[in-house]
């Protein structure tokens, strides 16, 4: 019980950095980039590159966070920079495209096959009589510390303040001097970093790498998003950890482990219902 | 230098085959308050979206304090010194009202401080803020928002959001200060003490006013020279009583 809550809150944790990633981007850029999913698989296989080369796990982490960084930034700056302004379906299209350029360009380089990647093992520890792995345990720790500097970042900076503003109204940001295609730079490389991090500890908990490694925890983690309320960061954390906790819960019960994404979308089909902007969107109010 | 604040040549802009504004000639000098009227859809706002970058003029040229600012993008604008207000108020609705000034104190060097100081709270974030937040409150001070301050924006009344967006805009330390009917919706004892008001940052913030209003005693009480804009095209310059009592701008607003 205790170590199934464990396994959901690590778990949780994982979909909640990729959350992030796609709440922020969609605040600030008002996209949805569906090739953020695919940010963990290029992190994964930049692991996978460092390992083969017999580089050090340390190394391949901090590789990972930086090409995906830089990724971010370029794919923010080819594909979707020259369509600011245009229609919100040609971006989502192109997002899509990017995600399916993505996957077809690992699939190329490293083959289609997945490839085992050992970065590292715990043992586990024992909490009240639960048997929990250490990988569980650093996953939860880092991935906390992480939200509380994002939330601290955006609370305190003059950065997290510009970019508050740019997502509450971009036009009015820039007309008192905000440069918003920086903001919008910064907003992708945060996210990319995130789904990095996200990308090691998913690596912790099913060590192999394929190029459509990102789809799934891409596909739950933009539920999550949505089940908190898409555009709000505390939403995303909350999102993904209801999220990772219920999956958890739903695998460790026999007659329901093979319905376990059923039920995690189902939920996001219910709380829609119930919230259709999400348990802790905000209302746009239309003025008349 | 130029003995102008604000200079505009020709600027004009076209949308499609229809010329919105064309040949706007105007010259502005320090310090002054200088009002722009015009019928609606005389293309006023669109003269404010040129010189703020919002629009790219098609034909023209403008300059603040002698340097040409045509073409460059609405941020740099902003940094070079040239500030707005809206139309339809476009304030940060669901932050705080000062933390809407704060955003526009953002694009000063002086106030730059290091992400990671900030985050982890060092001293430097707090001298960094707490001066920033002092600047705020002085400007928030003059706008009678102090007592407000933290609430958010969205919750103040239409008169008071007014006011924060001039503040706002003021925060941005423009040596242009670009108001777009800033009294409109105001009853009269507002309108006078919002006149009080443009007077006192003219003098204490040493910036020049441009301003659209179509309240014509807020206009005549307050500009020392206007421009009346018709179709897109100057009717007539100048001194305010002569404007206004111009036969052709009477014509253009009362027809005949």
């Amino acid at each position: 019980m205790l170590s199934t809550l464990f396994d959901g809150l690590s778990l949780g944790a994982i979909y909640a950095l990729i959350a992030l990633g796609y709440t922020m981007v969609y605040g600030i850029a008002k996209m949805l980039n569906f090739a953020h999913g695919d940010i963990i698989m290029v992190g994964a296989y930049t692991i996978l590159t460092t390992l083969t080369m017999n580089g050090h796990p340390i190394i391949g982490v901090v590789a990972a966070v930086l090409v995906c960084t830089v990724a971010g930034i370029v794919i923010e700056k080819v594909a979707y920079k020259p369509l600011r302004g245009a229609s919100p379906l040609a971006v989502l299209i192109t997002a899509i495209g990017v995600s399916y350029f993505l996957q077809s360009v690992a699939q190329l380089i490293f083959g289609s096959k997945s490839q085992a990647v050992q970065l590292a093992s715990f043992g586990t520890v024992k909490i009240a009589n639960a048997e929990i792995n250490i990988g569980t345990l650093i996953t939860l720790v880092v991935g906390a510390v992480i939200m509380i500097a994002l939330t601290l970042f955006v609370k305190y900076t003059r950065t997290g303040r510009a970019m508050q503003a740019v997502s509450e109204d971009r036009g009015a940001a820039q007309l008192m001097g905000v440069n918003v295609n920086k903001i919008i730079m910064i907003t992708f490389a945060i996210g990319s970093a995130l789904a990095a991090a996200a990308g090691v500890f998913y690596l912790l908990q099913i060590p192999a790498v394929s190029p459509t490694l990102g789809s799934m925890p891409g596909i739950k983690a933009f539920a999550a998003a949505v089940i908190g309320g898409i555009g709000s960061i505390p939403g995303a954390m909350l999102g993904g950890v209801v999220l990772g906790v219920v999956e958890k819960f739903a695998l460790s019960v026999p007659a329901l482990a093979p319905y376990a994404t059923a039920i995690e979308f189902a939920l996001l089909i219910l709380i829609l219902l119930v919230r259709p902007i999400g348990i802790l969107g905000k209302k746009r109010r239309e003025k008349v | 230098m130029s003995d102008y604040v604000l200079e505009t040549k020709n600027l004009g802009i076209s949308f499609g085959g229809l010329k919105a504004v064309q040949d706007v000639n105007l010259k502005i000098k320090k310090g002054q308050i200088y009002g722009l009227i015009g019928p609606n859809g005389a293309g006023k706002t669109t003269v404010f979206n040129l010189l703020t970058g919002v629009y790219k003029p098609t034909t023209g040229t403008f300059f603040l304090n002698g340097e040409e600012l045509t073409g460059k993008g609405q941020e740099k604008i902003n940094h070079k010194g040239i500030a707005r207000t809206f139309q339809n108020i476009r304030l940060f609705n669901n932050m705080s009202v000062i933390r809407n000034v704060l955003v526009g104190l953002h694009n000063q060097p002086e106030f730059k401080c290091n992400p990671f100081v900030s985050m982890l709270k060092l001293p430097k974030h707090y001298d960094t803020e707490v001066r920033m937040r002092n600047k705020a409150k002085e400007i928030l001070k003059i706008f009678d928002l102090y007592e407000e301050r933290n609430n958010l924006a969205c919750n103040l009344p239409y008169g008071k959001q007014r006011k924060l967006e001039i503040a706002r805009a003021l925060a941005t330390n423009p040596k242009l200060l670009l108001l777009d009917e800033p009294a409109a919706g105001m009853n009269p004892n507002e309108t006078a003490e919002l006149m009080d008001t443009v007077r006192y940052i003219r003098d204490n913030f040493d910036v020049t006013v441009l301003l659209i209003e179509h309240d014509i005693k807020f206009v005549s009480g307050l500009c020392d020279e206007i421009t009346v804009l018709n179709f897109g095209t100057v009717l007539c310059q100048g001194d305010v009583e002569k404007a206004l009592n111009d036969p052709e701008v009477v014509k253009a607003y009362i027809g005949g």
